[in-house]
């Protein structure tokens, strides 16, 4: 089956246009990096504007035109382009295709033993719809009156009246939602059929449980984004008013539409994505964590059982969780207390889960590699963002803290030192898969270590101003509001963490390309690890497993009392 | 190469690839259909006047095509028996009928948006026509694809029925459950837009 017949392919079918999931896993690897730093970029710009508010961005302020910076001086309008489209890159085309497509494309067939996803084609055809909302959103920089501007929320009415980048923003996300929902198919399907022979769900490792349960977040919480998608494209190309009121008036004048919309149905359909979409964003980077901890404290994880029915208690919740962003919208009390009932139930699991990665260090001997090191990162700097949104998920202190620098400090703890440290493990654990080739341990503790001081210096500052009220949309960073004065210094030391976060990656990319040539041999197995894939070669060639794997155990049988060696594969008879 | 279980079920699941991933893609349908009929809801709750279907549609045309796409959902159950009876020649005449049908249902659809535009009753006149545009366009473009995939196995199946009789009828199935959905949807869109 798996060598059966080998037609040299060419050139074109082979990299570019392929349906092998290794090589589509890598293309969404490569992609999602180069759109983090695209959005990392758009981030670094803002942080200037934030420092230094009306000066001139220094060297590169001539390249942004007079329409945008004037002199190298940003408009505040420029300032909100750059905001939208960095939430909108980082969520949408960073995060999601590393964590789910990348990560998920390469790993989860080798880890159930598959030869490759169960819709190859159609998995193609998710990576190159990726690649084409991906240039849309891109392109969109360049059209007149430049790229969204109305924030990654897109909040109606404001969008629906924004320059023609918020129709380009919509398409985008279009093609993207389709991107997710053919890939989510593909991982559900490949997930339940074709596990390989003794692997039943409980054998399965807690990364595939983990792109399992994310993969029906996207496929059911996206659609009523594109739902909301076609409805806002009717209302700015139609002239219908899916979600403008009656009466609106604008700059002084009523505006001509026949009105009788609701701005606030955007909200909720918005926010029905985006809330089960921010376990999308953590629920991968969980999995891996969990693989690289397991495997770096010689251990079975603590409570497996525990971990997985928690992710699939999650999934379920996070759905019903959505207008805890909307307390300010003037719900009722009722409808208040059950939502912030549900937000307090669904922290539990979450809790749940990082215990039982926190416990399985315990009494471990554990090797400090680069994985390990980020993987063990993850832990505090998650746990921060998890416990600072405790306040906002209860609409009282919600009413204080919304729309300050505390939401944006909480959420990006959860994402940044969370999720992209995770991924960040999961590129140094799973590169000599991929590549045959280990990455630099000396390079890769050069990457960890200032980019963990950076990166709090970044996000801590932002909890603290938040306190004292500081509004996160301001384009000046609250140099003009008296109230923001006190921790308006803050600014410079977070901007100039942010640059050094830069600085701090040059050995990660320096270390990722040299690797491939320099890097040390890396054997089938360099970690010692129990699950599946690594009974494939390094790099697997195409169809994966020189003969069909067959399991005979758990996916952590870590220091097995009587056995000689501190492992013994999931593949390993008896 | 092939994966495996995409002609013969695996056993412990009792599903063929392409007959899971079909159903799952018909759930994320739900969804986004599913928010769109909440967008109705929500609409007219708060509205200070909600129209009566009647007064901008004409339900006499609505009845007509309900009829002809639940005849047309008969001919694809018969077209995919004769594909599972091996009787390739009547599976093409069933599944042409079926896109003939979907033809004719689209010409309806025609007819019906023609006169409302004659009518001057565009998207912009009124949330109500907002909404029963969107709604009955996103069906069209359904409809549109269902005709597509149902046309292209009548006319070009011959060469994977001959190869593997299965395989073909499985996807026969896939094809019609996708198309009975989209019926289905309609028989929520009815009685929504046109009677309530």
């Amino acid at each position: 089956m798996s060598d059966g017949h080998h037609e040299e392919l060419s050139f074109w079918r082979k990299y570019v246009f392929s349906t092998d999931h290794k090589v589509i896993g890598i293309q969404y690897c490569v992609t999602g990096l180069a759109f983090l730093f695209f959005g990392f970029c758009l981030m670094m710009l803002m942080r200037w504007q934030l420092a230094y508010p009306g000066k001139a961005i220094p060297i590169i302020g001539g390249l942004f035109g007079d329409a945008r910076a004037p002199g190298g001086i940003m408009l505040p309008d420029f300032y909100n382009e750059l905001g939208a489209m960095h939430g909108t890159i980082m969520v949408f085309l960073g995060v999601v295709p590393l964590a789910v497509g990348g990560f998920g494309n390469f790993v989860l067939p080798l880890q159930i033993g598959a030869p490759d996803m169960a819709f190859p084609k159609l998995n193609m055809l998710s990576y190159w719809s990726l690649f084409v909302g991906g240039v849309v959103m891109f392109s969109s920089f360049f059209l007149e009156g430049g790229a969204a501007q109305s924030g990654w929320t897109s909040y109606a009415p404001l969008s629906n009246i924004a320059p023609s980048g918020q129709t380009a923003w919509l398409i985008g996300m279009i093609f993207l939602i389709t991107s997710s929902l053919l890939g989510s198919v593909n991982f559900i399907v490949t997930t339940v059929q074709l596990r390989a022979k003794g692997l039943s769900m409980f054998r399965m490792s807690i990364f595939c449980w983990a792109q399992f349960v994310t993969s029906f977040l996207l496929l059911l919480a996206f659609p009523p984004l594109e739902a909301a998608g076609v409805l806002q494209l009717m209302d700015r190309l139609a002239d219908t008013s899916f979600f403008m009121p009656d009466g609106l008036v604008i700059s002084g004048e009523v505006l001509d539409r026949s009105g009788g919309g609701s701005p606030l149905l955007w909200q909720h359909l918005f926010w029905f994505l985006a809330h089960p979409e921010v376990y999308v964003l953590i629920l991968p980077a969980l999995g891996i964590v969990g693989e690289i901890i397991a495997n770096n404290t010689r251990k079975p994880l603590w409570g497996y059982r525990t971990i997985i029915y928690s992710l699939i208690f999650l999934g379920f919740m996070s759905f019903i969780v959505w207008a805890h962003h909307m307390y300010m919208t003037g719900m009722g009390s009722v409808l208040a207390t059950f939502f912030q009932t549900t937000t307090m139930i669904i922290s539990i699991p979450s809790v749940i889960i990082l215990t039982a990665l926190l416990l399985s260090l315990w009494g471990g001997s554990i090797r400090f590699n680069t994985p390990m090191l980020f993987a063990l990162a993850f832990l505090p700097m998650f746990g921060i963002g998890g416990l600072t949104g405790l306040p906002l998920g209860l609409s009282a202190p919600d009413i204080a803290l919304h729309d300050t620098y505390y939401v944006i400090g909480h959420f990006h703890y959860v994402v940044a030192p969370g999720t992209i440290f995770a991924l960040f493990a999961g590129i140094y654990y799973w590169y000599p898969k991929a590549t045959g080739r280990m990455m630099s341990e000396t390079l890769g503790k050069l990457h960890f270590w200032p980019s963990l001081l950076f990166i709090n210096g970044v996000f801590f500052p932002m909890l603290i101003q938040g306190l004292n009220g500081v509004s996160r949309r301001l384009a000046d960073g609250g140099a003009t509001y008296d109230f923001a004065g006190a921790v308006g210094p803050l600014n410079k030391m977070m901007s100039w963490s942010a640059w050094g976060l830069a600085l701090a990656q040059i050995p990660f990319i320096i270390n990722f390309f040299l690797s491939l040539k320099t890097g040390k041999e890396a054997g089938d197995n360099p970690w010692n690890a129990t699950t599946v894939e690594w009974a494939s070669p390094s790099p697997p060639p195409h169809g994966n497993f020189a003969t069909e794997p067959v399991v005979y155990r758990g996916p952590y049988e870590y220091s097995v009392p009587g056995s000689d060696i501190d492992f013994i594969p999931q593949t390993k008879e008896g | 190469m092939l994966v495996p279980h995409i002609v013969k079920p695996r056993p412990d699941t009792g599903l063929t690839n392409g007959k899971f991933g079909i159903w799952l893609f018909l759930a994320s349908e739900v969804m986004l259909f599913g928010a769109l009929f909440a967008t109705y809801l929500m609409l007219r709750v708060g509205a200070t006047d909600w129209p009566l279907g009647t007064t901008y549609l004409d339900p006499k045309w609505a009845t007509l095509n309900t009829a002809v796409l639940i005849t047309s959902s008969v001919t694809m159950v018969m077209a995919w028996a004769m594909s599972a009876k091996r009787d390739f020649a009547k599976f093409r005449f069933f599944m042409l009928l079926t896109v003939a049908l979907g033809f004719c249902f689209m010409i309806i659809k025609y007819i019906e948006y023609s006169a409302k535009f004659d009518h001057h009753y565009y998207p912009s006149t009124h949330v109500f026509l907002a909404i029963y545009f969107t709604l009955t366009g996103l069906h069209g473009l359904h409809v549109l694809g269902g005709m597509a995939v149902n046309a292209y196995l009548a006319l070009f199946g011959k060469k994977l029925y001959d190869k593997d009789p299965e395989w073909f009828t499985n996807r026969v199935e896939n094809s019609g459950l996708f198309w009975h959905f989209v019926d289905l949807v309609w028989i929520f869109l009815f009685p929504i837009l046109y009677l309530l």
